[in-house]
């Protein structure tokens, strides 16, 4: 348990790395973009992957109608997202500590990675209805109106993950550094768990001191 | 007698071309050209290996190409008006052409040299000479446009100019034509033993690279003609070719070539600096330009100077030699060792080399065949190093390729001819087409060129291209130079008159080229820093108008309130900060050119309308799917009208 409960307490803080890398990446190439402009999702808020990216993909995006994207203040999730974060990190590190102080169960470490996750599929969510929003809610005076060949108004939504074709531009939408490390701290919170687990079957006896 | 010359010359030159033409039809067969395809072939989306700047001659400007393909960049103005991106035309660069003769909007754009450090470039800057107004500019390497122009007074043909030392510590400007100094109202056939050759030695500040008319050497009246820096044991020395040793002032082209040998001029420089930095020289009351281009606020401000210090150099024993040197030299060019002088004397059949310790040992032992205007005149076979038997006619230039080999244009017989620097045997022989001036090797005046290729500048087209009338582009041909024979490559047409050329890898400048200005260091004095910020303001009939350019609008886009016999001034602020996305901006009837914007750039275009009307604007650079509606719109009222001025975009 003691394996485990180092774990528990390593996992949470590779979270960390998303107050300064980025969570998510979008990029977009077109044959006149040979170097492709990209933005760079952060908890809170979205970055140019080059300085200037995000003022260009802006002046692209109002051919087609698209509004600006969000600065920091204009999104509520960029200041929440910082405290869930936090949160979390914390409540995963003090699961750890009473898990090394034998105060608590593996169990634990499960709750806390369900949560985690379950968090994690929310803002999934929550950023996937953004881009829906952002990508169909255009402005009726757009330069460029273009429809699907069904007579549909085309959408500019970016994928939540791979590649897409939009007009000319190529968007590839995958997770960033940030969200690679809060994976690899999940993991460790899962094999944290499993050790746990396996210390509970193996140490009966300690197994009823911690009772 | 004179006629007996010139048809052995000619005959001489026939039997040339005809050796020349037997040559050029052994090589050719298909493997051969095939590989030549090759070794110039850049494929799409890939780059060249090198770049080189060459001269345009009477075009004024500098231009920009690839190597090997042979393919054109750019062409940056530099001494000349430029319609194209407004050079010259703008508010803010018509102080670029200022001098004290006025705004001269033309010149004669000749020897194009790269900033060294150590000897080795350094693709900082890259320095021209201007000949007719003399003039030297020197070239961003990082924007690659003009920052700086300097008239050289005293001066007229600056053309033993724009050579830098191995540090770029100076600049060097040396003059052709020999003028009365000061200028003044005197007899022409009185210049003998009168009139004065300047040469110049301008600093260059190593942080920001401008430039101070240090000194001026007033020389005998001889003309300058080209000059080359000493480098590693001759660093500290400056050698220019002269001829017209005789003086004279009318038909240069008999009376200034009987003298059997002229002079190459070696100059210690740093010796005369001492003497100056030690208050030595003489302070002469002198007019001159200084304009500076300011890269943050996008304006070129001119200056006019007052006086200049000359030093006279009987006054500065040991500073400056003669090394006597046959047929009116041409080309005067140093090894990358620095040993060797290479004087081209432009009417002879050979080469002549002067040695450098040679050189240091006559002065040692006064080897001296007296003097010419107090100025100790060397005994010539105390500093030959050797002669190259060329075989060719006219040598002009050589350039080294840094593996122990010289490569020298022929312009009589039209060839370019390698040889060994030591043993002076020649090794190969190639002919050009035609008549080739100057040639070029990336670095080939440094302490480290890149000798795989060498480029041929020629002065005659004739039957190269398609032909586009009596005027021609002139041709260069590029050589493979890697092996032991040279190998000709690629024949291209070039802009202007390439007198001249500098070349660098690609990865020196590559890295360092700007994408664009960032308009947070805009400081521009009429910049528009955000469409919110555009305005019209009047000052009397002067009308300002603070306009933003952003893919694909003007703002503002309909302005009325002008009338006829205004200055109106459009101050045009490109709002992009992305690669490659210029503005352009013309309106009708304007009496100057249109202006390109580049994104974070201001630039100011004046018009002053004469009729009544509405008149159109528009963007002149096709910036995307929206170009053709960048317009906009401004209503011109009589000079009695009452219209208030307004001004609206989007309402």
């Amino acid at each position: 348990m003691k394996k485990a409960s180092i774990l528990m307490i390593l996992g949470p803080l590779f979270l960390l790395g998303l107050y300064f890398l980025p969570l998510w990446n979008i990029m977009l190439g077109a044959p006149q973009y040979p170097e492709p402009l990209g933005m760079n999702i952060h908890i809170d808020g979205i970055r140019g992957v080059s300085e200037f990216d995000i003022q260009n993909i802006d002046g692209l995006n109002h051919y087609i109608g698209m509004r600006t994207l969000p600065k920091d203040e204009e999104m509520w999730e960029f200041s929440a997202f910082p405290l869930i974060v936090g949160g979390m990190i914390a409540l995963g590190v003090l699961t750890g500590l009473l898990g090394f102080f034998r105060k608590v169960s593996y169990k634990w470490f499960f709750g806390w990675l369900l949560l985690m996750s379950l968090l994690g599929v929310l803002g999934m969510y929550d950023f996937n209805a953004w881009m829906v929003d952002y990508g169909t809610n255009l402005d009726p005076n757009a330069i460029m109106k273009l429809t699907n060949p069904d007579g549909s108004p085309m959408s500019y939504k970016p994928p939540l993950l791979g590649h897409v074709k939009m007009l000319n531009f190529d968007v590839t939408s995958m997770p960033a550094a940030g969200a690679w490390l809060m994976f690899v701290g999940m993991t460790l919170i899962l094999i944290a768990g499993y050790f746990g687990w396996k210390a509970s079957k193996t140490e009966p006896v300690l197994k009823a001191t911690e009772a | 007698m004179k006629k007996i010359k010139y048809s052995t010359l000619a005959l001489l030159g026939l039997a040339l071309v005809f050796a020349s033409c037997n040559d050029a039809g052994k090589s050719s067969n298909g493997a051969l050209s095939s590989s030549a395809a090759e070794k110039v072939y850049v494929a799409p989306g890939e780059q060249d290996e090198y770049y080189a700047f060459l001269s345009g001659g009477y075009s004024g400007n500098l231009t920009v190409y690839g190597l090997p393909s042979g393919r054109m960049f750019k062409e940056i103005p530099v001494f000349s008006q430029f319609p194209t991106s407004g050079y010259g035309y703008s508010e803010e660069t018509k102080p670029m052409l200022n001098t004290s003769f006025g705004f001269v909007p033309w010149d004669d754009l000749h020897h194009p040299d790269i900033s060294q450090t150590n000897g080795e470039l350094d693709g900082r800057w890259v320095f021209v000479n201007g000949n007719n107004t003399p003039r030297i500019a020197r070239v961003s390497l990082s924007t690659f446009e003009t920052e700086e122009i300097i008239e050289v007074p005293n001066s007229a043909g600056n053309h033993s100019s724009s050579f830098i030392t191995e540090n770029t510590e100076y600049v060097v400007a040396g003059t052709r034509f020999s003028v009365p100094v000061p200028q003044r109202d005197m007899p022409i056939n009185e210049y003998k033993g009168n009139f004065k050759g300047a040469l110049s030695f301008i600093s260059v500040a190593p942080e920001d690279g401008r430039m101070n008319l240090e000194f001026q050497v007033l020389m005998p009246g001889f003309n300058y003609d080209l000059s080359h820096p000493g480098r590693g044991k001759s660093h500290g020395w400056f050698f220019f070719s002269t001829y017209n040793t005789e003086e004279a002032n009318s038909l240069l082209e008999v009376m200034a070539s009987q003298n059997d040998k002229d002079f190459i001029a070696a100059v210690n420089w740093q010796k005369i600096e001492e003497y100056v930095k030690n208050g030595g020289g003489t302070k002469m009351p002198a007019e001159y330009a200084h304009n500076v281009y300011d890269e943050e606020s996008h304006t070129g401000i001119s200056t006019m100077k007052k006086e200049v210090i000359t030093v006279d150099p009987t006054k500065v024993p040991g500073s400056i030699y003669f090394l006597p040197t046959p047929k009116s030299p041409h080309g005067c060019d140093v090894n990358p060792t620095g040993e060797y002088i290479i004087g081209s004397g432009k009417l002879s059949a050979d080469i002549t080399v002067h040695s450098f310790d040679k050189m240091l040992a006559a002065i040692e032992g006064e080897k001296f065949d007296g003097e010419a205007y107090g100025i100790p005149i060397l005994n010539f076979e105390e500093v030959l190093a050797g002669t190259v038997k060329s075989g060719g006619l006219g040598p002009l230039h050589t350039e080294f390729d840094g593996k122990g080999n010289a490569y020298t244009t022929f312009f009589i017989s039209s060839e370019v001819v390698k040889w060994n620097v030591g043993t002076w045997e020649v090794i190969d022989r190639k002919p050009t087409y035609y008549s080739v001036g100057h040639l070029m090797i990336p670095g080939g005046n440094s302490r480290k060129p890149f000798g795989k290729y060498v480029v041929a500048m020629n002065k005659i087209t004739k039957d190269r291209y398609l032909p586009t009338g009596p005027e021609m582009e002139h041709s260069a041909q590029i050589y493979d130079i890697s092996g032991d024979k040279m190998e000709l490559l690629y024949d291209f047409p070039t802009h202007g008159e390439p007198h001249y050329a500098a070349g660098c890898p690609a990865e020196l400048l590559k890295p360092n080229s700007k994408k664009i200005y960032r308009l947070d260091e805009n400081k521009h004095e009429y910049a528009t820093l955000g469409p919110t910020d555009a305005r019209v303001e009047r000052q009397g009939n002067e009308v300002h108008i603070y306009m933003s350019t952003i893919r694909s609008h003007f703002t503002p886009d309909n302005i009325e309130g002008i009338k006829v016999g205004d200055k109106v001034y459009f101050h045009i602020t490109n709002q992009e900060q992305d690669f490659d996305v210029p503005h352009g901006f013309s309106i009708i009837g304007q009496n100057t050119s249109e202006i390109l914007v580049m994104p974070g750039q201001t630039k100011t275009s004046v018009w002053e309308p004469k009729k009544v009307g509405v008149w159109p604007f528009y963007c002149t650079d096709f910036c995307s799917a929206l170009h053709q509606e960048m317009q906009g719109y401004v209503r011109v009222s009589p000079t009695n009208s009452n219209i208030e001025l307004s001004w609206s975009v989007g309402e």
